[in-house]
């Protein structure tokens, strides 16, 4: 469950990205209690004052939320991690689609291609 | 009180006519992790024996929590050196031992679990440890101290790649709250993702310095694509 970081970007925004995915994929459950800044920091081999960055960009984004005795947790808001969910499959179609172009397929041939060539992944 | 941990104020020192620090000034904050970035010879290893007061004759002024070098800030600064610095003879358990009577915030049970988890045999002279072990034992001596200012001087330079992940999270998991880390090295790739601040010194002088994010997005490039840059022959 390591990621691997493109070390030429800010790392913080490719944390909030896989995080943001391990939320709204649901491997992290709404309400769920999310591991210690220093932990993760550890886990992942990054600096704990990055950690904390993506935590509180995240925090600010209303996908986790900090009790303060508690610790920190997802978000029990499930229509907004829904509505997310929706916007990032809808930017993966997109990118998808915009490949099959630039190959010089028509965008009306996709289903077809995915029905031909889906079963191969997994 | 003070926001800066470490002030390094226009310092300069020469060896005779050899310049090996050219009026370096950079602060180092509370709760970061700075690496001290450079190939050798470049002026890092001088630095850091000013900071824990084995070279005097400079010019330029540093302060470790408003203190200059000194017998008081030894206690405020663990610091691990480039070398080898305990008699080969010692056992490890000794070593523990002369740091535990040495330094009051030496905290012997996280020395202990250390050395289990990084596979150091407690029993043996440092002189039969390989070179890899030495450096564990190293690293665990200066992590167990509760210090406001760890001085790591090449922590990963003698071990293996596929350890260095291992000396990285101790490393992280050790550092007291709310003290910080200055790193020498002239490796990057591996653990860049671990610095708060960058600092280049080339050829004695600070060539570049910032916050390691920043850098990134400004330039579009990983810490280790500038370091080659900056150091291009």
């Amino acid at each position: 469950m390591k990621p691997k970081f493109d070390p030429a970007l800010p790392i913080y925004t490719q944390i909030m990205e896989w995080f943001k995915r391990l939320i709204l994929s649901g491997k992290l459950s709404p309400g769920e209690k999310v591991p210690p800044v220093r932990e993760l920091a550890l886990q992942l081999g990054v600096n704990p004052n990055t950690l904390q960055r993506a935590m509180s960009e995240l925090e600010r984004e209303g996908l986790l939320y900090t009790e303060r005795t508690a610790g920190r947790f997802v978000t029990e808001d499930s229509a907004l991690i829904a509505s997310l969910r929706e916007e990032l499959i809808r930017q993966v179609v997109g990118g998808f689609l915009e490949e099959v172009r630039a190959l010089g397929y028509e965008p009306a041939e996709a289903e077809r291609l995915i029905k031909k060539y889906g079963g191969e992944t997994e | 009180m003070s926001e800066v941990l470490l002030e390094i104020k226009n310092v300069t020192k020469r060896y005779g006519k050899q310049v090996a620090l050219q009026n370096v000034s950079f602060d180092v904050a509370p709760g970061r992790i700075v690496g001290l970035l450079g190939p050798n010879g470049s002026g890092k290893t001088t630095l850091i024996k000013i900071i824990n007061n084995l070279l005097a004759d400079y010019e330029g002024e540093v302060y470790l929590c408003g203190h200059a070098p000194g017998v008081e800030t030894k206690k405020l600064v663990s610091y691990l050196p480039d070398k080898m610095a305990l008699p080969t003879w010692l056992a490890v358990t000794e070593a523990l031992n002369l740091y535990a009577n040495f330094f009051a915030d030496f905290d012997r049970a996280r020395a202990e679990n250390l050395l289990h988890s990084l596979k150091v045999p407690p029993g043996k002279k440092i002189g039969e440890l390989s070179k890899g072990m030495q450096e564990k034992l190293m690293l665990t001596l200066t992590m167990a101290r509760r210090a406001k200012l760890y001085v790591l001087d090449e922590p990963i330079a003698g071990v293996d790649p596929a350890a260095r992940d291992l000396i990285i999270s101790t490393i992280i998991d050790n550092f007291a709250d709310g003290s910080s880390l200055l790193i020498s090295t002239h490796i990057i790739s591996d653990v860049e993702a671990v610095f708060d601040d960058v600092i280049f010194l080339k050829e004695g002088a600070v060539d570049l310095q910032g916050e390691a994010e920043a850098l990134r997005s400004q330039h579009g490039k990983s810490i280790d694509q500038l370091f080659r840059e900056v150091y291009r022959c």
